[in-house]
């Protein structure tokens, strides 16, 4: 079973977000992580796969040098070996190129993403890479079963879960429940520093998506407290200024 | 030239999500001096009803290889569509299956992008458009530089609003691929309007101290016609069901009114729910984060509180 995980990086949750000007991301003092979706359920999975089947459990990330702390991260988590696509990831598109020009002579069963990331939730990349390969795709995936070369995999839709049957080679992107999260131990560390962490150049990709403009929100009005014994103020706050009832 | 709109049909009928992309849809086509064709695939109960809400026309497929999800047959057929009736926007709800479609679509018809947009598209010189972005902590702006565009909106973006009468509904020829994902089950929870569809969110936390005191949250969304939510915790330790986990690792939505009850408001628990319109956060701690990023807060036992609520909401309707 030859698997792909692809994982990106996002600023931690908690991070304070502002720009250079009014058009890049200012990195300066911002936390970054793996994308939880990616490492807690798309890399558990695969290595869940992995290790009831056997074969391998590849990384790909696009990015720079500095990408590779959470590269290594993977690694400890317990996949192989690892790829950086080594440019900004300036699109899902022209990630998912990249992504899809390295897999597409590679022969992978299973491709996982996960359901998207925390900074953009575009749940793109997955689908994007699934095209370009002219594979199946299911999204969200939250449960999943392997029966010989048939996958049996439950996926999140509104107010409930659709299960499907595909064959193998398919692209999945994972979401909560699919596995519970890993947390690295030190020999997991410590072998991470020497598994392969190959740099590739990406293929030539023009982006038809551009960024013009990022805007903070504006201020929030401070809370209005209502007293817990006078509901009433707080339904006729609800009917008259805030107009939702 | 014409926007063409995937209206998602559940069970033969068109929910909120199909009606915002078409009003959507039709508001974009204004906007470019064009039309509006709707396309539905699958069985549905009068297609020609989307006219109602800005659809000019509507190209209905209903083979029977269309009733369940493929999101690579779907995507054959949409592009199919687009080309058929010279539709170079396309516009679908940022759904399940809207999200495995975008992207797809976006690969195949060579198209600018961009998911879980939040408001019309600028059209002055160009074609720009908004989406909330880091848990609701920025807004961006994108230009879309490709002929082709596809957009995916976010629910309770625009309100749908009743703008016209039926329309034709026609069909046109394609290709229908085979399909390979098969659909062998659909468990849907019925009665409760789905959270990302919800106009109205009750949702209860840890303050609520076990399963069995979920019956004050019920009767509050009960009167409200809310649907119910919980966090995460209350998630995992199994007092709710996992898809009534609004957050950042659950469900992310945008309802009219949000009322969070025993939720303290850590920062992933906000990135999922800070897009509600109006927040109100019931919490004995007065030092609750939640307070900060609510619009109307009560500090007061809540075991005390949410019934009262629920008595004055009562008394209202019985007044209005």
């Amino acid at each position: 079973m030859k698997i792909l995980v692809c994982i990106s990086k996002t600023p931690d949750t908690t991070a304070k977000i502002s720009f250079n000007g009014d058009q890049t991301f200012n990195a300066a003092g911002v936390q970054f992580i793996m994308n939880p979706y990616d490492e807690w359920y798309a890399l558990v999975k695969a290595l869940e796969i992995q290790e009831a089947n056997g074969g391998t459990v590849t990384l790909i990330n696009v990015g720079g040098a500095d990408n590779e702390t959470i590269i290594r991260k993977g690694l400890a988590i317990g996949a192989e070996n690892a790829v950086r696509i080594n440019t900004e990831p300036a699109s899902a598109m022209s990630t998912a190129f990249q992504i899809a020009s390295y897999a597409k002579s590679q022969g992978f069963d299973l491709i996982f993403t996960g359901k998207e990331t925390i900074d953009f939730n575009a749940a793109e990349v997955g689908a994007m890479v699934a095209e370009y390969l002219d594979m199946p795709y299911v999204s969200f995936a939250n449960e999943m079963k392997l029966n010989g070369n048939t996958a049996i995999i439950g996926r999140e839709i509104e107010g409930g879960t659709e299960t499907v049957e595909v064959d193998l080679p398919i692209v999945i992107s994972a979401a909560k429940g699919l596995a519970e999260q890993r947390i690295p131990n030190m020999r997991g560390i410590m072998m991470a520093k020497s598994k392969p962490l190959e740099v590739m150049d990406p293929a030539p990709f023009q982006d038809n998506v551009t960024t013009k403009q990022f805007e903070l929100p504006t201020a929030k009005s401070a809370v209005k407290m209502v007293d817990p014994e006078n509901m009433d103020e707080l339904v006729r706050l609800l009917h008259e200024e805030a107009k939702v009832i | 030239m014409s926007v063409l709109v995937f209206a998602e049909s559940h069970d033969n009928t068109f929910k909120k999500p199909a009606l915002e992309s078409v009003f959507f849809g039709k508001k974009t086509a204004e906007k470019l001096g064009t039309q509006c064709v709707a396309l539905v695939l699958g069985n549905a109960e009068n297609p020609g009803q989307l006219g109602k809400y800005g659809a000019d026309k509507v190209i209905h497929l209903s083979d029977a290889s269309l009733a369940n999800f493929d999101s690579q047959v779907y995507s054959s057929v949409i592009a199919q569509v687009a080309q058929a009736t010279g539709s170079n926007v396309v516009v679908l709800a940022h759904s399940s299956n809207g999200k495995a479609l975008t992207g797809r679509l976006a690969v195949k018809m060579n198209a600018a992008c961009v998911s879980g947009v939040n408001a019309l598209p600028e059209t002055n010189g160009g074609f720009t458009i908004s989406k909330s972005v880091y848990s609701g902590k920025a807004t961006v702006h994108y230009a879309l530089n490709a002929e082709n565009k596809i957009i995916s909106i976010m629910g309770n973006s625009l309100s749908p609003q009743i703008i016209g009468n039926d329309c034709p509904v026609e069909s046109v020829a394609v290709n229908i691929p085979a399909a390979k994902v098969k659909v062998v089950n659909v468990d849907r929870v019925v009665g409760q309007v789905p959270l990302p569809e919800a106009e109205k969110v009750v949702s209860g936390g840890r303050g609520l101290k076990g399963p069995e005191n979920w019956g004050i949250v019920e009767e509050l969304a009960q009167v409200l016609g809310a649907t119910t939510a919980c966090s995460r915790p209350v998630a995992d330790a199994d007092w709710r069901p996992h898809h009534e986990h609004v957050g950042q690792t659950g469900i992310a939505i945008r309802p009219n009114l949000y009322i969070a009850i025993g939720i303290s408001g850590a920062i992933q628990h906000l990135a999922g729910v800070n897009n509600s319109k109006v927040i109100v956060v019931i919490n004995k701690d007065p030092e609750a984060p939640f307070f900060k990023g609510a619009d109307y807060g009560v500090c007061g036992d809540l075991f005390e509180v949410v019934p009262k609520l629920t008595e004055a909401l009562k008394k209202f309707k019985a007044q209005h």
